[in-house]
């Protein structure tokens, strides 16, 4: 068996804490892309990264960070694709041109270069799309070919295709109600385009990260994927967001998907295991967990 | 800060161990501090209490490990962390070179697990004093948790006051779950207790109505934040009533200058903020100055005035 994909790298940068202006807004069908002024953190920002959000304003009962991936990161400003799923994303949604938020970033380990000379495959499910726009153009400025599929439900939940139509050189669209693009899921795609690629980069929804990883494990192509997981401070202090990863000694832990991911090697996730407690996971004894 | 800010004395102590800012962090919810480094300045607080170690390494619950809550928030991380090994070889060190203090929370489920932790820390570099974690089950009494007994509690307390470091405070960290926490407290200050923390976390739960099952994956939880926090000082105003001579390290929803404040009134001489660190990771230093500000206004000269101050 070849030996698993080296671990995402840290962020070159430290994270910081500002009050930013939102510069823009734009409904783009079920989302809502904020644009905001953030120098400081634009300029620390690598493709994989995400932000943390406080909303709901200062006396609000919405204590927990709200966790939203970097699109892009360029003069000073950072954009940021929002689906409103809960009080806090819907809150998000609605902030206008001229409002201020409280946002600490850029978080968590981005997206390792690929291997010298290796046609990259991005994969983005729903507004996980986004997360790779960034990624894309860096890839290709950096000499790569580049090959992307966006997947979502249906044609309104689809994300920054036209972002990453003008980078990469072929881009595939699934949606599984076929109202726009093939019908059926990114792996559809994913099967045609991954002969050709050295590596391949996703995000979106776990289902679709497993289907990604497992596809590129399979050819023994190495595969990152930049997780989703219910955080609650996003900086590392809590404890709430980890993932069974398998680390470079060959063990299980359990790692923390802000600080440690949200980018991991997609041969290193255990899939199976999220959300239950396996043996084998260090300090699962501890626990009164045993071995079978 | 302002002029008012520098005018307030806000020294303090923990036991014997003078500190020069009455905010801490809060056990778990600064891991080991090094995440905040970024956000403030960790030799200007009163300390890092470090998340709770135990003897052996421990992967903690399966997830989910938490539920937002009205104000607050649901746990059950189940005391993830590197063990009191790795705590030694990492952690302490990391804290010890930059000259942070670190108030080190020990767990465990056995009273000799806590003596041997106390006794490991004896003399550590950078360790200003030991928070006892006794929100545990005890494996010896059909895992009923040591701070809802006071015997059980003292017995734990006094196995720590006897075995650690005679340098290092010990704090005993109370739990709310109990029908009388005054009588708590008085059995683990008897027992050798230096200070109390309080208070940890109160047992709550959360169902999801879509799938009709308890959110955690450790099914009940441990709720903290703003939610909390008129529980908690009622907890601290009962025990200072009670026990006025006892330092008390405050917590339980604090996120403002004027919520610190409060538990000071009520007779904590430091408090901790833990969850409102989710919400604004440079809320330690904030608060401490807020704190500041809100005893200058208020003519205080110093915060030793203050403790208490709502008792006279
Ligand atoms: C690294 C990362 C990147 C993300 N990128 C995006 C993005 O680009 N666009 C986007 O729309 N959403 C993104 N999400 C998901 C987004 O964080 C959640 O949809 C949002 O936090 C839900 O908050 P809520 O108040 O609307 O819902 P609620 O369900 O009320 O949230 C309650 C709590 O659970 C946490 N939570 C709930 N669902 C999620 C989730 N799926 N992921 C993480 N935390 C969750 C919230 O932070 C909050 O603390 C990302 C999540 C992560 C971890
Ligand atoms: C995620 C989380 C983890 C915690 N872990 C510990 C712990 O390891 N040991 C401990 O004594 N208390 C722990 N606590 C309790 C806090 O230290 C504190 O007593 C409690 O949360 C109340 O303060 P707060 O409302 O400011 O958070 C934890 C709390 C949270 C939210
Ligand atoms: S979200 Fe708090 S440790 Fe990852």
């Amino acid at each position: 068996m070849s030996p698993l994909t080296a671990p995402a790298p840290r962020a070159a940068h430290p994270p910081v804490q500002r009050t930013v202006e939102v510069v823009g807004r734009r409904a783009v069908d079920a989302y809502v892309e904020l644009t905001l002024s953030a120098p400081e953190i634009a300029e620390r920002a690598q493709p994989g990264q995400f932000v943390a959000f406080a909303v709901g304003g200062e006396t609000s009962a919405l204590l927990l960070r709200r966790s939203i991936a970097i699109s892009t990161a360029d003069d000073g400003l950072v954009t940021v694709v929002v689906s409103a799923a809960g009080p806090g994303s819907a809150w998000l949604t609605e902030r206008q041109p001229g409002d201020t938020v409280d946002v600490v970033g850029p978080l968590g380990r981005p997206f390792p270069d690929p291997p010298p000379g290796a046609r990259a495959l991005l994969v983005g499910g729903g507004y996980g799309a986004a997360a790779l726009v960034g990624l894309a153009a860096r890839l290709r400025d950096a000499g790569h070919e580049v090959d992307a599929v966006a997947g979502a439900a249906g044609a309104d939940r689809l994300c920054s295709v036209q972002e990453l139509t003008g980078i990469a050189a072929r881009v595939a669209v699934t949606t599984d109600d076929g109202s726009s693009g093939r019908r059926g899921l990114v792996t559809l795609a994913v099967d045609e385009l991954l002969p050709d690629a050295g590596v391949v980069y996703a995000c979106g929804p776990m289902p679709m990260l497993r289907a990604v990883a497992d596809a590129a494990t399979a050819r023994s192509i190495p595969s990152y994927v930049a997780v989703e997981e219910s955080m609650a401070c996003g900086i590392g202090v809590c404890m709430t967001c980890v993932l069974p990863i398998v680390g470079e000694d060959g063990r299980t832990r359990f790692s923390r998907s802000c600080t440690e991911g949200p980018v991991f090697g997609g041969d290193r996730v255990r899939f199976d295991d999220v959300g239950s407690l396996p043996w084998d996971v260090v300090g699962a004894d501890a626990m009164g967990v045993v071995a079978p | 800060m302002t002029a008012l800010d520098t005018a307030v004395d806000m020294r303090t102590t923990l036991g014997s161990a003078p500190i020069p800012s009455p905010v801490l962090t809060a056990s778990g919810c600064s891991a080991f501090g090094g995440e905040l480094e970024p956000f403030v300045d960790l030799t200007a607080i009163g300390a890092v209490v470090t998340k709770s170690v135990q003897l052996r390494p421990r992967s903690g619950r399966a997830t989910p490990r938490m539920a937002e809550t009205p104000s607050g928030m649901l746990n059950s991380i189940g005391l993830q962390g590197p063990g009191i090994d790795g705590l030694l070889a990492e952690e302490l060190p990391w804290l010890a070179e930059r000259g942070v203090r670190a108030f080190v929370s020990i767990a465990g489920t056995r009273v000799e697990d806590f003596a041997e932790l106390a006794e490991r820390l004896r003399g550590v570099p950078g360790v200003l004093g030991l928070e006892v974690n006794i929100s545990c089950p005890n494996v010896e009494s059909r895992g009923e948790v040591f701070a809802c007994d006071p015997v059980a509690a003292s017995d734990v307390v006094s196995a720590v006051r006897a075995a650690a470091d005679p340098a290092h405070p010990v704090y005993a960290k109370l739990s709310p779950d109990v029908t009388d926490i005054v009588s708590v407290a008085r059995a683990v200050s008897e027992a050798g207790a230096d200070g109390l923390s309080m208070i940890n976390t109160l047992l709550g739960l959360v169902i999801d109505p879509d799938t009709m099952r308890p959110v955690l994956g450790g099914v009940t939880g441990g709720l903290s934040g703003p939610a909390i926090r008129p529980v908690a000082l009622r907890c601290v105003w009962q025990v200072h009533q009670a026990l006025p001579e006892v330092p008390i390290l405050g917590m339980g929803g604090i996120r403002t200058g004027l919520d610190a404040l409060q538990f000071v009134l009520a007779g904590a001489s430091a408090v901790s903020v833990g969850t409102a660190v989710f919400n604004d990771p440079s809320a330690v230093a904030r608060v401490h100055d807020e704190l500041a500000v809100a005893l200058g206004e208020r003519g205080f000269a110093s915060l030793a005035e203050a403790v208490g101050y709502a008792h006279r």
